[in-house]
């Protein structure tokens, strides 16, 4: 989430950038923390969690009724409690992020859905009844489906989420590029971050548009530039250590009775969720 | 069904402006989140995407050295910390680019298709923007629309133009910006298609609850004003920039290219111009009165003179009701362009399941020797 910066001035380019990448790096450490602490969903096998949480997912995509959307979206809250999540974080990531984005869009069908008025407002306007209830589906729909992701993200490792794709047959090809980005965006951050917190230390006044424009436009291709070049270096790094155009991964995910427990209880909650919101 | 009366007391001006304000958020996103889209949209949207990740992956693993995997996980790193740019419009506004345009110059649209995408899925599985089940959809329209039209005006610019030619600059920013307000087009189209296919009982809209009428405007306007623009512009700046100090960067795609051409690439093509204008003069057949000879319905039947209706055909003829029945989509009005946008979601489904098909098969014959 961006975050105002301390200074009245109104921020540059230079220092909303920072702001932007250190809340990500921010975030993905904190997440490490949590996915490391001993909670429900913390225990729970990534590859059981994964499926759950598509099949959760699916549920709420597919519920025609308001009140199993509220039922699933305390649910969330539930497990969230039960994982060792601190619930104040739990709603400003998701339910801050969901209102301020969900809730504005949501905000206009309220007035303009053709149906039975239940409310004559100023201006000519008035609440319909249909208005009302689509701008619930989509908040609550959108706002749980959202938390059962951070969820799922929060208490996972994001290696071990890694290996769990391939329980959804995703080839082997794409996983080894999906961890190599995520560890080469990291290091890009860090590489941005750099170059930024640089030009800063070496700012007197407030730079022109153009002059932002153009640092824009350099430090991007800075970075292009510097990732067409690691990627020579990567891959002679990778046949270095054996890589012959295909990769291996070590399986070590063992199912449990915690595991057993926590698919069956997932099962008929979904089942029940299904069948009421018919 | 729908009562009507109540929406005529409201001022036509409030909504619209409002619905433009709300928007604007999102459109300076564009991943749809779980929730707007049915769940029916977006399995539609990944098996429409699903060819063109299987075209990237195979020009990835067989037509180029493994080289390339790290190239593209460097170029999916390089994506996703780009889109955190905050770039400064003339103006005083802000935008985040997507670099959909960019990765498409430097690797080729059907590789930039799989760092694209590769970027989506981390934002989505890692950091939660932008929905799971919508996955496919945000692929469909930021990794495989956004840098394939961009490619194909970047190119028209520049073909057979020296390295540091000026109009390679203007075609990138050209590329970059319809490229995105295209796909900012085709997700507007998702949007508004839902309240028409998926509501309540009492008309209660389940998903997206806004029509083809407010999606469109809504999301197009801002991108061709502000989104797009950002997305121009930092393909221009990164590619002028290039031109002065690093022009291999502008070539590594025709080293893939070389290796790959395909040599009847000219007759597609030729064939793809010919389904485009086939598309656009569909509603010709608007013009022709009455029904093609031999699909005519129970009714016209009876209409045609016929006094008697075989009971099977009239029980049968309720059991399928299409999605879009007549070719005509109920929440747009003009009929001509409900026609256009009918061949047009007809094709894809079509082209999509054939190469499919073709792939199924494919895969199901020896595989070729690897080439490491």
């Amino acid at each position: 989430m961006k975050q105002p910066l301390k200074s009245r001035n109104r921020s540059g380019i230079i220092e909303r950038t920072l702001t932007d990448i250190n809340n990500t790096l921010e975030q993905s450490v904190f997440a490490e923390k949590i996915s490391r602490r001993g909670g429900l969903l913390q225990v729970v096998d990534p590859r059981i969690k994964l499926i759950s949480m598509i099949v959760f997912l699916l549920t709420v995509g597919l519920t025609r009724q308001l009140a199993v959307l509220g039922i699933l979206c305390a649910f969330t809250f539930l497990l969230a409690a039960l994982s060792a999540i601190p619930i104040g974080f739990f709603i400003k990531r998701v339910w801050g992020f969901v209102l301020l984005f969900t809730g504005i869009i949501a905000l206009p069908a309220i007035f303009i859905t053709p149906g039975p008025a239940i409310a004559d407002l100023p201006f000519g306007l008035s609440v319909t009844k249909t208005g009302v209830q689509t701008a619930l589906f989509l908040i609550l729909r959108s706002g749980t489906s959202v938390s059962f992701t951070i969820l799922t993200i929060l208490t996972t490792p994001w290696a071990d989420l890694l290996k769990a794709l391939g329980v959804l047959r995703v080839p082997d090809v794409p996983i080894l590029i999906l961890g190599m980005t995520y560890r080469y965006i990291h290091l890009f951050l860090h590489l941005t971050d750099e170059m930024f917190l640089s030009r800063k230390s070496r700012t007197l006044r407030k730079l022109s548009g153009k002059e932002e424009r153009r640092l824009v436009g350099e430090v991007a291709s800075h970075l292009l530039g510097k990732s067409l070049h690691l990627s020579s270096e990567v891959y002679l790094a990778m046949e270095s250590r054996g890589y012959r155009g295909y990769p291996k991964t070590i399986n070590v995910f063992q199912i449990r009775w915690v595991d057993w427990c926590y698919s069956g209880a997932m099962l008929a909650i979904l089942s029940a969720a299904l069948w009421f919101g018919k | 069904m729908l009562n009507k009366s109540s929406l005529k007391k409201i001022p036509r001006w409030i909504p619209a402006y409002y619905i433009l304000m709300a928007f604007w958020f999102l459109s300076t996103a564009l991943h749809i989140p779980d929730g707007y889209l049915s769940p029916a949209t977006t399995t539609v949207m990944t098996i429409l995407v699903l060819p063109f990740w299987i075209i990237g992956l195979k020009k990835l693993r067989e037509k180029i050295s493994a080289k390339t995997v790290s190239a593209v996980a460097l170029f999916a790193a390089f994506s996703f910390v780009i889109m955190m740019f905050n770039v400064p419009l003339p103006g005083g506004t802000t935008g985040h680019a997507v670099g959909g345009a960019l990765a498409a110059i430097i690797l080729g649209p059907e590789i930039a298709t799989i760092a694209i995408s590769i970027a989506l899925v981390i934002q989505a599985i890692f950091f939660g923007d932008g929905g799971i089940l919508a996955i496919g959809a945000n692929c469909f329209n930021l990794a495989v629309i956004l840098p394939y039209v961009s490619y194909a005006i970047y190119q028209a610019f520049s073909r057979n133009q020296p390295l540091d030619s000026k109009r390679r600059i203007l075609g990138s920013a050209v590329g970059g910006w319809a490229g995105l307000t295209i796909a900012a087009f085709v997700t507007a189209v998702q949007f508004g298609i839902q309240p028409a296919f998926w509501h309540a009982a009492d008309g209660t809209p389940l998903y997206a609850p806004y029509p083809l009428s407010v999606a469109i405007p809504a999301m197009v306007i801002p991108h061709i004003l502000v989104a797009s623009v950002v997305e121009g512009l930092i393909t221009a700046l990164v590619v002028a920039y290039l031109i002065r100090a690093n022009k291999p960067a502008l070539e590594f795609v025709n080293k893939i290219e070389t290796s790959s051409a395909p040599s009847n690439a000219p007759k597609w093509r030729t064939l793809w111009i010919g389904l485009a204008v086939l598309i656009v003069i569909t509603p010709l057949g608007l013009l022709a009165p009455g029904t093609a000879w031999g699909e005519w319905g129970a009714e016209e039947l009876t209409s045609l003179g016929f006094s008697f209706i075989p009971e099977g055909l009239e029980k049968l003829s309720g059991l399928w009701s299409a999605p879009m029945p007549d070719y005509e989509i109920p929440a747009i009005q003009n009929p001509t362009v409900a026609y256009i946008l009918s061949a047009i979601i007809g094709i894809f489904i079509v082209v999509g399941l054939v190469w499919l098909f073709a792939k199924l098969v494919a895969i199901g014959r020896k595989p070729e020797p690897q080439k490491s």
